[in-house]
This record gives structure tokens, C-alpha cells and sequence, in this order.
């Protein structure tokens, strides 16, 4: 059937042929993630809705399921009104320059034994330097739009981002101590056993400063200080209408869906199996329930649609810190106590403490 | 022409390209943001070079951080253009000198009389595994590990420098104490007085 399709293809030369394979696992990779994000907004409303004792988005469409979609064709067709004295071209630069980051950190995320986009070995740099660059989307924002409340917001998101990403650095370092590699496969790979094997057991104050971290990373509440209503509107966005504001958001609940897949990567053992060492080698070779109870990429979904529930309670939860009290936090909390399970950590690798590092 | 040879020159144009925005466009952030620019592109070439730990550390340190903190400082002055643009024509004579002794002595020295392409052999490819973080790692904790420890101290000195220079403590300021007051316990705050009704005159 489809045999016309295949000669045509093999003619064309290697490197085209190559392109267009890389082509469509972006193509795979990004269109779920962007379907993902509709749900995740729906879902993140429902979830606060029901703790709040109420019934969330629940008119259009069954159960409200349609609602992301109205909600996305609402923002397309609003105008993208540009204030008078901003910057236009970076005015326009800057959502781009907020989601580019939070998609291009995907390609070296690790599905499934050895499916990643990119198999890099500094897989784990490449991400923090990714995630790194992400600021600029939104001091740009808040600066091209000559605005005081947007150049406030900037302000206080970037300070913060750039003083949690410390503490996320070290935890990460955490990671790569005692997995011994920079790789995410490799790392992943270094849990497997049981459940007991990941590494949230020996890092377990990494994985809390790490979630943590990635809350404040992604401007979530209770550090929500660079959009908070009620003292400066809506932060570095409040001149973004329509879908310039759409992208802005479309890039902070990616992040928030990659700092969970990476969360779930680095320690709840990614695509890993939890029931792994506790089912006998018979079970795993029934052909369907072998499948579901193995190691495979739904596990990672898992583990990450379960971290991502922890960023929703979280808001349904806690109030909103004080900008001084966040830095306090970051600075005079969060990074000593990094530094010192650092240390503790290697002593653990040196002293081929097990389970995790006697296999050797 | 293959793909590398297309990346470098590529990247090589945008990064002369913006390195020159930088030192000709007049908005000092937007000259910030083009010197960003100028790091991610050599970010890449290094990375064509198979100098990956290299490339993603530029992007870490000099994107992610030094520039963000360039951005906040230049963002925050109110620098008048009309003021900077005075006296461009006065200087020029003498700026044009410079720059054309300093692109000369560039020239004489990294020119092709001592690093033509007959005085270097072709770099050997490094095969699909080669792990440059690895060998960087065990280079620096080996070979060069005192060098690159003094270095370190070196670094930890001037922060502590800098920030003791900078530190002011202001008597006036009141601080949070959380510690204090998580601790704080019902005799610090009340006190019970016994005494006897008033009576009303």
C-alpha cells in the first residue's frame, strides 16, 4: 500500500533521509507535549476545583473535556494588541524565546531504553543549560514592554530563577555523584533493581530541595512572587494579549511537565518497573500483562503525571511566600543543605554503601 | 559542501555578524542580548569542534548566568543616548586608529604565517563514544588537579572579597529571625496579672 511511499523515500539522498526521520521524532515528541499542556491546564483546574470543594470547568463538552480547546481557540483569535513605546521585535521575541528552551530540553529526554531524540553523554549539562537559557524569555518580556508592573515581575522571576537554579545545580550534582554518569539513560539505568534502588531513597533531600526548586524554577506557587495578582497585576505578561500570551503559558506548564519527567528520570528510576525484583521472571514473559507490569515508557508517564499532581496540590495548598522569605529559602537553606548531602553522598559512593553502589 | 562545513560557516557569519551589532547598535540592552547571541554561536562552533563540555558550559555560565546578570544591571540605568552619541565624530579619527592596529596586530599574530592550515595535521575524529566530559574530568583531577584547586581558591577569595566590600550592615534595618520565631513560646508573649476588680467612683 504504501510501497510508493517507500521507494520515493529511498531515493532521495541520505542526508535528507536522515533529516526527515529526526524531523518526525520532533514532530512525535512535541505534538503530544502540546496536547499534554491543554490537559494539564484542565486537569490542573479540576484537581484545585475538587479540593476547593468545587466542580471546575464542567459546560463545554462532556465533563468539560473540551474546555482546553475552547480555550486555545479563544486565545488565537484575540488581537495582539503592542503597547505604544515597547520594543516591538523583542516585544514579539520574547514568548519565542520563553518556549524555545522548555521544548528543545526534550531531545535528550529518555522514554524508554535507549528511545531519547538525542543519546548525548552530557545529557544532564545540556539540560541545565537549556533550562538556564529560559530566563531571557522573560526579562525580555518584562523590559520590551515598557511597563513598570511587567518590569517588576521580570525582575523578581529572574532574581529568583537565577538563585534556585543553584540549588537545582547541586542537587543534580547529587545525581550525577552517585550515578556516575552525566548520561540520562546511564542514569536511569544505574536504579534499576527495585524500588528501593532509586535514587530517592539515598538522595531523598536532593529529590525535596529538587521539587522544590522546580517550583520556584517554574514561577508555580507559593513562589508565584513574579506573576502575584494582587501586588503587580499579572508580572512580566501583563501586556501580552492573545497568543503571544497563549505561548508564555504554553511554555511554563512544559517546563513544569519537564522538571516532573525529570524529577521521575533522575529519582523514581524513569521508565523502570516499581514492581521490578519483586515479580518473578515468569510474569514478565506473559505476553500482554508482561508488557503492563514491565519496564516501559508508561511508567515514566506515570511517575510524571504523579509528580505533576504534586505541583497542583501545592498551589491548591500553600500561600504565597514573601519575596524576601523566598531568597532566604534559596540562599540560607536550600544550598547548605545541598552542599552537605553532597558530601555525604560521595562518602556513601566511597564507602560502596548498598544497595545502590556494592553492585560494582 | 556537507552539513559540518554549513553549521560552521553558518554560525561563524552570525557570530561576527552580532559580535559587530554589539559594538554598533545604540540600545545598550539590546547590545546585551546580541552579545548573547555572539556566546550561543560560538556555543556551536565549539561543539563542531567536539568540545561539548566546552559549548554547554558557555551556554551554562555565560548565558544562563553572567549575561542575566549584565541584562538586570543595564536594564535598571537610565542611560541617555543622545549624550553618548556626542562627540562620535570628534573620536573618530583616533578610534579607527586603534581598532586598525589592534585587527593588525590580530592579523600578525593568529594569521596564516603562524597558524595556516600547512603548520597544524588535520585533528584526529574522536570516535561515536569518546566522552569529552569524562576525559576533562580526569585530566583536571589528575594531571592539572593542584593548578586547577588553586584556581578554585582563588575564585572562593574573590567572592568572599566581594562581598565582604559590598556588605554593609545597617544598624537601623530590623531583620526576621525565623528561627526565633518558630522557637517562641506562650510565656514570651503573655503575661497573667492577678489583681482586683475596680471599683467605679
Amino acid at each position: 500500500m504504501f510501497e510508493w511511499v517507500e521507494t520515493i523515500f529511498s531515493s532521495l539522498p541520505q542526508g535528507v533521509q536522515t533529516m526527515t526521520f529526526i524531523i518526525m521524532k520532533i514532530v512525535a515528541i512535541t505534538l503530544p507535549l502540546m496536547l499534554c499542556v491543554a490537559y494539564l491546564t484542565y486537569a490542573e483546574r479540576k484537581v484545585i476545583s475538587y479540593m476547593q470543594v468545587r466542580l471546575g470547568p464542567n459546560r463545554v463538552g462532556p465533563k468539560g473535556w473540551l474546555q482546553p480547546i475552547a480555550d486555545a481557540v479563544k486565545l488565537m483569535f484575540k488581537e495582539i494588541i503592542i503597547p505604544t513605546g515597547s520594543n516591538k521585535y523583542l516585544f514579539l521575541i520574547s514568548p519565542v524565546l520563553a518556549i524555545a528552551p522548555a521544548l528543545a530540553a526534550w531531545a535528550v529526554i529518555p522514554f524508554d531504553d535507549g528511545m531519547a531524540l538525542a543519546d548525548v553523554n552530557a545529557g544532564l549539562l545540556y539540560v541545565l543549560a537549556v533550562m538556564s537559557v529560559g530566563v531571557y524569555g522573560v526579562i525580555i518580556a518584562g523590559w520590551s514592554s515598557n511597563s513598570k508592573y511587567a518590569l517588576l515581575g521580570a525582575m523578581r522571576s529572574a532574581a529568583q530563577i537565577v538563585s534556585y537554579e543553584i540549588a537545582m545545580g547541586f542537587a543534580l550534582v547529587g545525581v550525577l555523584l552517585a550515578a556516575g554518569s552525566l548520561n540520562l539513560g546511564d542514569i536511569v539505568r544505574a536504579q534499576s533493581g527495585s524500588v528501593v534502588h532509586w535514587f530517592w531513597l539515598p538522595l531523598f533531600p536532593l529529590f525535596i530541595i529538587y521539587f522544590i526548586a522546580g517550583l520556584a524554577e517554574t514561577n508555580r506557587a507559593p513562589f508565584d512572587v513574579s506573576e502575584g495578582e494582587s501586588e503587580i497585576v499579572a508580572g512580566f505578561h501583563v501586556e501580552y494579549s492573545g497568543m503571544a500570551f497563549a505561548v508564555f503559558f504554553l511554555a511554563e506548564y512544559a517546563n513544569m511537565i519537564l522538571i516532573s519527567a525529570l524529577a521521575s528520570i533522575m529519582f523514581l528510576g524513569g521508565w523502570l518497573s516499581p514492581l521490578q525484583g519483586i515479580l518473578p521472571e515468569s510474569v514478565l514473559a506473559v505476553p500482554v500483562l508482561g508488557d503492563v507490569l514491565g519496564s516501559g515508557i508508561h511508567w515514566l508517564l506515570l511517575k510524571t503525571a504523579f509528580i505533576l499532581f504534586f505541583f497542583l496540590w501545592m498551589r491548591a495548598t500553600f500561600p504565597r511566600y514573601r519575596y524576601d522569605q523566598i531568597m532566604r529559602l534559596g540562599w540560607k537553606v536550600f544550598i547548605p543543605i545541598t552542599i552537605v548531602w553532597l558530601l555525604v553522598v560521595g562518602l556513601l559512593v566511597l564507602a560502596e554503601v548498598g544497595p545502590w553502589w556494592n553492585a560494582v | 559542501m556537507g552539513i559540518e562545513q554549513f553549521i560552521f560557516y553558518f554560525f561563524a557569519l552570525v557570530m561576527v555578524a552580532s559580535a559587530t551589532m554589539v559594538i554598533t547598535v545604540r540600545n545598550p540592552v539590546q547590545a546585551a542580548l546580541f552579545l548573547v547571541l555572539t556566546f550561543f554561536s560560538c556555543a556551536i562552533i565549539w561543539m563542531v569542534l567536539e568540545a561539548e563540555f566546552l559549548a554547554i558550559v558557555l551556554v551554562l555560565v555565560y548565558v544562563g548566568a553572567v549575561m542575566v546578570l549584565f541584562l538586570f544591571v543595564v536594564m535598571m540605568l537610565d542611560i541617555n543616548i543622545d549624550r553618548m552619541r556626542e562627540g562620535f565624530i570628534r573620536y573618530l579619527p583616533f578610534g579607527v586608529l586603534v581598532g586598525l592596529l589592534m585587527a593588525g596586530m590580530l592579523i600578525s599574530v593568529v594569521g596564516s604565517v603562524n597558524f595556516g592550515l600547512d603548520k597544524f595535521a588535520e585533528p584526529a575524529r574522536h570516535a561515536a563514544d569518546y566522552n569529552n566530559t569524562r576525559e576533562l574530568g580526569l585530566v583536571l583531577y589528575t594531571k592539572y588537579v593542584y593548578p586547577f584547586e588553586i584556581a578554585a581558591v582563588i575564585l572562593l577569595v574573590a567572592i568572599v572579597a566581594a562581598i565582604a566590600l559590598t556588605l554593609r550592615r545597617r544598624p537601623t534595618t530590623k531583620y526576621q529571625k525565623p528561627e526565633e520565631q518558630i522557637a517562641v513560646k506562650r510565656d514570651d508573649r503573655i503575661r497573667l496579672v492577678s489583681m482586683n476588680s475596680e471599683k467605679k467612683k
